[in-house]
């Protein structure tokens, strides 16, 4: 594909439903009430010059070259701020529109370095072509006169540069910075001629910017570009693919010089984020060419030896033989495997269908289990489906939103900026959330409430909205008479109502303001439309399960569910945290959230797969690692996850992981789980991947290669091969074969094919015969499972408890430069922003320990201990410390416990009860690990 | 030439600071009345009275005030004493000798358009104004005259002075609504004017102080006999100044349409030395020139703009033959115009400092003739080519100096060029 030039309509989009119909330049031009001149000419295809125009921000009218006559208008109106009117007649061309834009364009050439040729964006560069489009030949102010051209570059930010040399001072990404990222880290320093784009600090990395590139997308000029561009020049073709990071689902544009890729771009058309994009998807993607990357496979048979490459053909081999032999000896359940919310759908679905039909077990499970695994079974039990409610743009029709546990800013940063612009609009914000997010108090944006509580408390939380929405009479009686079950609701709120409930009640434990609470509850219930967005704040708890049904209770209680503006929104952590779990990758569940244990499901798999299927449930990760310890548990295929990372308790991980027979990884790096395998298949990074990937609202985007495997095989015909060898043969062409699989099995994605995507740009399911476009909204006119069910939710503190030996409570989150077990992140420039985990720490508690910023610092558990550096933070309340567990080093598993949900057994890495001291030392695990780990990844010469 | 004073009260030798001397001299006095006329009754002689802004746009006052929407929002007034006009000295006289006269008019400005918050916008180089206007509020906050249920009356109003920070642009309705909101002073679009969307984001009524301290005045007098002091539809007094070449420089008030001769020779004394005069620039260095054949023109909105020229601000500056030196009035002019651009627009911004660039090599000897001509082409290309009227300022009065005085100006320019060579 030649590179793709998006149309510039130079002004966003009107939402008037009102036809206006005007004649440009002769031509007849019907277009919503509220468009710009500039956007119909654009529409009709009729070129307007401008500069300081782009249509994802607001008219700003100060470059004056789109002007155009309007008759019966005085002047040369600026066609960017002026609206269309009915009959409006417009000339966009005139000799006198000429002789103006020409004397415009002088003014900006007159102060511009005339380096064309040897300028990074030589042909990508508005104003040269604009300067080319209006016809100017000479410049006739004095060449000695003021001007820009010695100003200092500012190649501070790893990612792009500015030269503020070639700035024509348009503020577009002053703009961009404040109306789609949301920051304001840019403003215009000085007046006049004077003017300049600053940042308030001495340069880029110094000041507020997240490097979202949002400025990069709006300069017009070589201002501001990717320094991959100015290393390898403008990019000459265009991949549309999907982002590989948050479960967001951004839209990009690879773009490309052979196989050399210059940038990402974010790609307008892409529903979820519209144009705009955050710094991992921007610019995080060094990674995928990282030399850390295994591009052979490669095989041991012990974990002491060193690793030795093999063909592919010997590494599947040697891994069918062990699992095989394993099997014989050890019964046939005693391996199995973890699908990887990283891979496509695809992936997914070829390696739960190798466990189950060429394994002969159910011993699938997916990386969800420590993630969303409460959301799926929370949602399933209230309203019937396993998935959020919304799709994002639902936000733009929300007047209150009720954030539980989730930090976008950070962890979502697309949907964080999203919601701050919607904030800035007039929505309200409830912040339920132990630590001080951005979205409490940011430029432009704060919470109405922030409820901060002590972590593990959250369905205490919920259940004292529900009192005062029961109490105070804020239930809408007319929605739960008609689509809910009565009898369910008619015991939840006598629960709700229950004293022990109160907002009163709870305030000692949960550490909330009664009063706050009660306002925050009025707010939601009754501010309009109300929706909860919520992260793995709420998930990953005991009672990660409960939480997430008594929000539900109080979204059905409210009405607050099927339509837009509303709903129950779980913000997934990982790009196919959805697709992974439609996949079928649960021990329970096929594909579509169908049990095992039913006939007539498992009947048509048998039939469609040809092999007899296991009605038992098979094995959790955390079941499978207790049977690991236990002996009886031998051989694990696991793709794109590092549990001995990611999974809370490192001692009893990596313990079961050695107590193994075969091992096998399937992953881009030789991360940490790896340290343990006898196999190693190296995988593919998103830009070798041909699939999809499914969103947090469950819209489903093609993922497609930009390039060839570097491994030379694709990552899903590698599970084939091993099927094969495990003497179970799976036959595809390419991926679309398997979604075609996918659809005649599942009947939620019945519709869906590559086609479809291809030619709809992305659907969300359900995508059936009911549904032929797909669902952006679920549970419309009625819940999924019929009448919606509340659930009663009586509050069970976690075991986890702070006592004298263990006064704080450690809770753990991402941050925006990093993502997960950093493995990507890592290997990019974003060290620059974080290069280490840090512990937050509130400044009582801190001087109250000696312990001031930079310290090294002993985090002790129950289980183990770690050593961080500290940071006093005011984020934090008196008795609760916080950190990220994006680098292996810091061990910050190694503290927490292996208490979980209770019905989904999903991690509780949110609440662990920790003592901090000053340290002058690492952790002997910490110190083990240097040891162990380059022995451990060892590769024969 | 009398003077005809009904503002302008300085010699009387009181202390108009004070608000007991204030009242004395009948201060607040009009508040009892617009009791009575109510809020209506207060506009509809203002809009009787045809007071246009004394700011220099002359918008009909009354008018203005009747574009407020009935949607029930938050009203503001916000009053624009940012008197950064070069030549310009009438706001000043409220602000520092005669306090109250305009924070009257602001509290039945208030009544009548129904806001209860003003925010006067004072100019930054304007301390001492800031001062004086800041101790009378306190004054009458303590007397009852601000705050709340004023007076016994259930109405309330808070005055707040907002100091700017230097920049002539603030002047302009909008940047200063902006300057007011703590951003950058830069000019907004409009649609939508203030009155529908104007500080915060609210209704909002932008009036000048002079226009504001007219209010007591008509409603004392009544509209229509205000009104007829003046010629027509540009009633009543107005405050002038006169400075430049002259005997007599200084701050008058004349009816409106007074002859601006009169003003010169009888108010301002004539030219210094009895020269001839060169150039009149009317009411501030935004205003194209005029020159002695324009003496003759009424002092008046409509009259001004007859003559291809404003009123502006009324304050005349008058340059003498002989005194004058054509050339550095165009670069102190363009200079000025370029350091208080706010750089938003191309033309301006970039444009404003060309004019300067040409003026100063035209100053230096380093141009030709043909420069005329560039700068008048820079001047067509600003004018009418911004959101603001800022470059309009710059480029009116530069490209009328090059139209008007073109032999003089060429026959400097080749001279200096010869004296450099």
């Amino acid at each position: 594909m030649a590179l793709r030039h998006d149309t510039d309509f130079g002004t966003p989009l009107s939402r008037q439903e009102a036809q206006v119909t005007l004649k440009i330049d002769g031509l007849s031009v019907t277009v919503p009430a509220g468009t710009s001149i500039l956007r119909a000419a654009t529409q009709a295809g009729i070129e307007i010059p401008r500069l300081c125009a782009t249509d994802s921000i607001k008219a700003y009218g100060s470059c004056r070259l789109c002007l155009v006559e309007v008759a019966g208008r005085k002047g040369t109106p600026a066609s960017c701020t002026t609206p269309v009117a009915e009959g409006l007649q417009v000339k966009t061309q005139t000799p006198q529109l000429a002789k103006l834009r020409r004397g415009v364009m002088e003014l900006y050439i007159s102060d511009h370095p005339l380096d064309c040729l040897t300028c990074a964006a030589n042909g990508d560069c508005e104003l040269q072509t604009m300067a080319g489009a209006v016809g100017l030949r000479e410049v006739r102010y004095p060449a000695q006169g003021q001007s820009h051209l010695q100003a200092t570059k500012d190649n501070s930010n790893p990612y792009f540069s500015f030269d503020p040399a070639k700035c024509i001072v348009c503020a577009r990404c002053v703009r961009a910075c404040d109306e789609v990222q949301g920051t304001l880290a840019l403003t215009i320093d000085g007046r006049g001629f004077a003017a300049k784009i600053a940042t308030g600090t001495k340069d880029f990395l110094s000041s507020e910017c997240v490097s979202c590139g949002a400025c990069v997308q709006a300069c017009p000029t070589a201002t501001l570009i990717e320094k991959t561009v100015i290393d390898h020049g403008v990019p000459d073709r265009t991949v549309l693919t999907t982002c590989a990071y948050c479960g967001v689902g951004c839209n990009f544009k690879a773009e490309l010089k052979g196989d050399q890729l210059v940038r990402m771009v974010p790609f307008k058309d892409g529903k979820a984020n519209h144009g705009h994009s955050c710094i991992k998807g921007r610019f995080a993607w060094g990674y995928a060419m990282h030399r850390d990357r295994i591009l052979k496979p490669m095989i041991r048979k012990a974990i002491s030896d060193p690793w030795r490459e093999v063909s592919w053909q010997e590494a599947v081999t040697f891994a069918a033989e062990r699992l095989k032999g394993i099997q014989a000896k050890y019964g046939r359940k005693s391996i199995g495997g973890i699908t990887s919310s990283r891979c496509t759908s695809e992936e997914v679905f070829l390696v739960q269908k190798l466990i189950r039909a060429a394994f002969g077990n159910n011993n699938t499970d997916t990386c969800a289990r420590v993630c969303h695994s409460p959301t799926g079974y929370g949602l399933r039990q209230t309203f019937g489906t396993s998935a959020g409610t919304q799709d994002f743009d639902s936000v733009d029709d929300v007047d209150v939103i009720l954030l539980i546990g989730a930090n976008p800013t950070d962890a979502h940063p697309v949907f964080g900026s999203r919601l701050k612009q919607r904030i800035r609009q007039g929505a309200k914000l409830i912040v339920a959330d132990p630590r001080a997010i951005d979205l409490v108090r940011s430029p432009h944006v704060q919470a109405q409430h922030h409820l901060q509580l002590r972590p593990g408390t959250n369905v205490a939380l919920v259940n004292a909205l529900a009192h005062v929405i029961v109490r105070e009479g804020l239930v809408d009686e007319a929605f739960v008479q008609a689509r809910c079950d009565l009898e369910s609701f008619r015991a939840w709120r006598e629960f709700a109502a229950d004293p022990i409930n109160s907002p009163e009640s709870v305030a000692e434990q949960t550490g909330v303001d009664a009063e706050q609470l009660r306002l925050a509850a009025r707010l939601y219930a009754k501010g309009g439309k109300a929706a909860i967005y919520y992260g793995l704040g709420v998930t990953e708890h005991s009672q990660g399960s409960t939480m997430v049904m008594g929000m539900a209770n109080l979204a059905m209680a409210t009405g607050n569910i099927g339509e837009r503006g509303v709903g129950v929104n779980p913000l997934r952590g990982q790009n196919n945290v959805q697709g992974s779990c439609d996949m079928g990758s649960f021990p329970n569940e096929f594909s579509g959230y169908r049990s095992v244990a039913l006939p007539e499901v498992r009947q048509l798999f048998e039939a469609a797969w040809g092999v007899p299927l296991d009605p038992e449930p098979g094995l959790r990760i955390p079941n499978m690692l207790d049977e690991a310890v236990a002996g009886r548990y031998k051989g694990l295929y696991v793709q794109g996850e590092d549990i001995a990372q990611s999974d809370p308790n490192t001692h009893h991980v990596e313990a079961a992981l050695r107590a193994m027979e075969c091992v096998i990884v399937q992953d881009l790096f030789l991360n940490e789980t790896a340290m343990f395998a006898h196999v190693f298949l190296p995988g593919t990074s998103f830009l070798e991947k041909d699939g999809t990937f499914i969103n947090a609202e469950r819209r489903i985007n093609r993922v497609r290669p930009a390039m060839q495997p570097a491994t030379g095989l694709e990552e899903w015909r590698v599970t084939a091969l091993l099927a094969q060898a495990m003497g179970y043969p799976m036959q595809y062409n390419d991926a679309s074969e398997i979604m075609d699989e996918i659809a005649r099995l599942t009947p939620t994605f019945a519709k869906v094919s590559f086609a479809l995507l291809d030619e709809r740009g992305s659907v969300q399911w359900p995508c059936n015969d009911g549904a032929p476009d797909g669902t952006p909204i679920m549970h419309v006119d009625g819940f999924v499972r019929g009448k919606g069910q509340f659930i009663l939710t009586e509050f069970v503190p976690t075991k986890e408890r702070s006592n004298a030996n263990f006064p704080l409570l450690l809770t753990t989150g991402r941050i925006l430069a990093h993502y997960n077990v950093g493995a990507q992140t890592r290997r990019t420039e974003n060290l620059q922003w974080r290069p280490e985990d840090i512990l937050e720490i509130h400044e009582s508690d801190a001087e109250l320990r000696g312990i001031h910023s930079g310290d090294w610092v002993e985090v002790r558990s129950r289980k183990g201990e770690t050593t961080l550096r500290a940071e006093v933070s005011s984020r934090m309340a008196p008795g609760v410390v916080y950190t990220t567990f994006h680098n292996p080093e810091s061990g910050t598993n190694v503290i927490t416990t292996e208490l979980s949900d209770w019905a989904t057994q999903c991690p509780e890495y949110k609440v662990t009860a920790v003592e901090v001291t000053p340290a002058n030392h690492r952790s002997p695990w910490q110190t083990q690990h240097d040891v162990q780990g380059p022995l451990l990844r060892a590769i024969a010469k | 030439m009398p003077e005809q004073r009904i503002l302008l009260r300085s010699h009387l030798g009181v202390d108009f600071t004070r608000l007991d001397d204030y009242i004395k001299h009948g201060g607040f006095a009009m508040w009892a009345k617009a009791q009575t006329l109510g809020p209506a009754g207060v506009t509809a002689e203002v809009k009787a009275s045809g007071l246009r802004g004394r700011g220099g746009a002359g918008f009909p006052t009354g008018v203005k005030w009747g574009f407020l929407p009935n949607d029930g929002r938050t009203r503001y007034l916000v009053v624009n004493a940012d008197e950064g006009e070069p030549g310009t000295f009438k706001d000043r006289y409220f602000l520092e000798l005669d306090p109250f006269r305009q924070l009257e008019g602001i509290l039945l400005a208030c009544y009548a358009i129904g806001a209860h918050v003003s925010y006067i916008y004072i100019r930054g180089e304007y301390w001492n104004s800031k001062k004086v206007t800041q101790d009378a509020i306190d004054q009458l906050y303590a007397a009852g005259w601000l705050g709340k249920n004023i007076q016994g009356s259930g109405f309330d109003c808070d005055v707040y002075v907002h100091s700017g920070a230097g920049a002539y642009i603030c002047g302009e309705e909008t940047a200063l609504i902006e300057s007011i909101e703590g951003k950058p002073g830069m000019p907004r679009l409009k649609p939508p004017f203030p009155a529908n969307y104007g500080a915060f984001g609210m209704p909002t009524i932008v009036n000048n102080t002079e226009t504001l301290a007219s209010v007591p005045v008509i409603l004392e007098m009544g509209g229509q006999a205000w009104s007829d002091l003046g010629s027509p539809r540009n009633g009543g007094t107005k405050l002038v100044g006169v400075a430049g070449h002259v005997k007599n420089p200084g701050l008058f008030e004349v009816p409106m349409g007074t002859p601006m001769r009169e003003i010169i020779y009888d108010l301002g004394g004539g030219i210094l030395d009895d020269r001839a005069i060169l150039a009149i620039i009317p009411g501030g260095s935004s205003c194209p020139f005029l020159t002695a054949e324009d003496l003759d023109v009424p002092m008046d909105f409509d009259s001004l703009k007859s003559k291809g020229s404003m009123l502006g601000t009324a304050c005349i500056t008058v340059m003498a033959e002989g005194l004058t030196d054509l050339l550095e009035v165009m670069r102190r002019i363009t200079g000025f115009y370029e350091h208080e651009s706010c750089g938003q627009c191309t033309p301006c911004r970039q444009g404003t400092g060309w004019l300067y660039a040409i003026a100063d090599k035209m100053c230096k000897g380093q141009a030709d003739e043909s420069h005329i001509d560039l700068l008048i082409s820079a001047c067509n290309n600003i004018d009418g080519n911004t959101i603001c009227a800022h470059g309009e300022a710059a480029a009116w009065p530069i490209r009328s100096i090059a139209k008007k005085f073109r032999p003089q100006l060429a026959a400097e320019i080749a001279k200096r060029a010869a004296a450099r060579a």
